[in-house]
């Protein structure tokens, strides 16, 4: 490693640290008013609240009938994520282990939506749905919301599928195994982990999604984010600390999925979807 | 001489083959049902969208793109978005590059990207609902700088371009400070180390030896932090001016579809949002190509 020990080297490593931590604070600072504020009696012009209580929890669970909005919330997503992974996995192991023409605009096909932003796509798919009928309704939602997370799992999956040798394939269909068999005693138990990971990742975006949902949705079909953005909207109705408490419920739920997730993927995979596997000689 | 039913038969069998041959089996197949599900719900709706904006509910063929760019309260929603799309993305860029060669060098990166994953995964609506708060006039931040005599009054942050600015900032730093990190954790240190090797001093191997290695990956990277700022919508509803300075073009497309249900008019919006994303991206990727392009892995040869 190389070691820069002149004054002015040590300053700009000292400026980029100070740029970071200035970052993380405000962010952790962000998110602690946020906390602080749903557990408040009361909270103006201090540096604190003047008392804590946890009513507002109650409040807000009565308020925005959560406990519906989360069943719906957890409904939409795991149809997504039991949709997803179907469709995902099966094509990733098509495109994994062939080559045929073609594969590069269906590889393109397959990127186009995670690049385009949900709302750019949104307004003209909302328009379809709603001509088809199906537009409001909860299936509606999950149309909408597979459009990314398809994409999202095959190309999170190809590398995975990648990574193992066919010749293990080839060995379980001279043993006589059909393509059934061999998916579910030979592949499935491989790719589990990296499954795992991409529906998690799944279930965390499709809760957090929240331009696709906003569109399709219709009363009976909102998710937890869609109904937070309605409270928010119309602040002033209700009571701070009854949003802020609804949001407090929101971020739970969301950072529970993705802890569990984070146990199983790097971070950057968040991100970085498709980034190719880098040998170096 | 062979019968007609065999020669079928050598033909029904060839084509299988040849087919196989050229990748097309069983296996293959299985690509299908993702492909016409994405045909169905993703690019059927867009064509289905173009055509519509092409049928106004009054008035020719480019009625709506006429309306749009002779109506300054339309046409200036594309300037706005640019204001805030723009200079998010150069300073989230311009922040993460340095951070990101700093943090290639931790040996436990784990907590930062962590933290750095929050923001991401808790999206633009909490985001927001949190800086209303936390930027407000009460709000810590505005208390802090006052405590600290840094000014002496509260800092209007909320509810105008710098609410939405930094809920942009917030959400989309991550994202590109991720991007980066994973290019710069590309590039072979041996190269860096070779540049040291034969006298260069960090600015000159930064110029000379990875900025350009790295400018490929960052145009990309500008490009995705900049088509996410560009299509922002809740922050500028919620944090914004939604009226005036935070009027940005995806509020303009919603307004159209579902406050005054002139569908075609919202197609044409956003038809109009995809081809200023294309045009912006097409021109960074051409600036890239005049730049070095190829492996950022040291050789040996």
């Amino acid at each position: 490693m190389i070691r820069d020990t002149t004054i002015g080297a040590k300053l700009w490593i000292t400026a980029v640290w100070v740029v970071v931590a200035f970052f993380v604070i405000n962010l952790l600072a962000m998110i602690a008013t946020v906390i602080m504020s749903s557990f408040a009696t009361r909270w103006l012009g201090t540096w604190l609240p003047a008392g804590w209580t946890t009513n507002w929890y109650f409040t807000a669970w009565s308020e925005f009938q959560l406990s519906d909005v989360l069943i719906v919330t957890f409904q939409i997503a795991f149809t997504v994520v039991a949709l997803s992974g179907l469709l995902g996995v099966t094509a990733a192991y098509a495109l994994a282990r062939r080559d045929f023409p073609g594969k590069k605009l269906v590889m393109l096909l397959f990127l186009l939506p995670l690049l385009v932003p949900p709302i750019t796509f949104g307004i003209p798919l909302a328009t379809v749905l709603y001509q088809a009928g199906v537009g409001g309704t909860f299936w509606g939602v999950v149309l909408a919301n597979l459009v990314p997370t398809v994409p999202f799992v095959i190309l999170v999956m190809i590398p995975f599928i990648e990574q193992i040798d066919p010749k293990i394939e080839a060995a379980a269909r001279v043993f006589g195994a059909g393509t059934f068999q061999l998916f579910v005693h030979v592949l499935l138990p491989m790719l589990l982990p990296g499954i795992l990971a991409a529906l998690l990742l799944v279930l965390v975006r499709t809760v957090a999604m929240f331009e696709l949902t906003f569109l399709t949705a219709g009363p009976t079909s909102q998710t937890l984010v869609v109904a937070l953005y309605y409270s928010v909207f119309a602040a002033g109705v209700r009571a701070v600390q009854s949003i802020d408490a609804m949001a407090v419920v929101y971020m739970v739920t969301t950072l529970i999925w993705l802890l569990i997730a984070l146990r199983f993927v790097n971070p950057t995979q968040i991100v970085a979807r498709a980034k190719q596997q880098q040998t170096t000689a | 001489m062979t019968s007609a039913s065999s020669n079928s038969l050598d033909h029904r069998i060839s084509l299988r083959q040849r087919l196989a041959l050229r990748g097309i089996d069983g296996v293959t197949l299985l690509v299908l049902p993702a492909v016409l599900f994405l045909l169905a719900v993703f690019i059927y709706p867009f064509i289905y969208g173009l055509i519509l904006s092409f049928k106004p509910k009054e008035g020719g063929t480019f009625a709506n793109y006429r309306t749009f760019f002779s109506d300054p309260f339309l046409y200036d929603t594309i300037l706005t978005t640019l204001w805030l799309a723009v200079p998010v993305t150069i300073i989230s860029i311009a922040i993460a590059l340095p951070v990101a060669f700093r943090v290639r060098l931790m040996t436990h990166q784990r907590l930062l990207t962590t933290i750095l994953v929050l923001p991401v995964t808790l999206g633009t609506v909490l985001v927001a609902e949190g800086l209303l708060n936390y930027l407000g006039p009460q709000g810590w931040f505005s208390r802090t700088l006052m405590l600290l005599g840094m000014i002496d009054r509260p800092v209007k942050l909320t509810n105008n371009y710098w609410g939405v600015f930094s809920s942009l900032i917030i959400t989309g730093f991550p994202f590109t400070f991720l991007l980066t990190l994973s290019y710069v954790s590309g590039v072979d240190p041996a190269l860096e180390q070779a540049a040291a090797t034969h006298g260069a001093g960090s600015w000159q191997r930064f110029r000379h030896v990875m900025l350009p290695l790295l400018v490929p990956g960052l145009a990309i990277a500008f490009c995705l932090s900049f088509v996410q700022a560009f299509a922002v919508f809740p922050s500028a509803v919620l944090l914004g001016a939604p009226a005036g300075p935070t009027r940005v073009i995806s509020i303009a497309a919603y307004q159209a579809a579902f406050e005054q249900y002139d569908y075609s008019m919202a197609s044409a919006i956003a038809m109009i949002m995809a081809v200023v994303q294309l045009l912006i991206v097409v021109a960074v990727l051409g600036i890239r190509n005049m730049f070095y392009r190829g492996s950022t892995a040291g050789g040996k040869g």
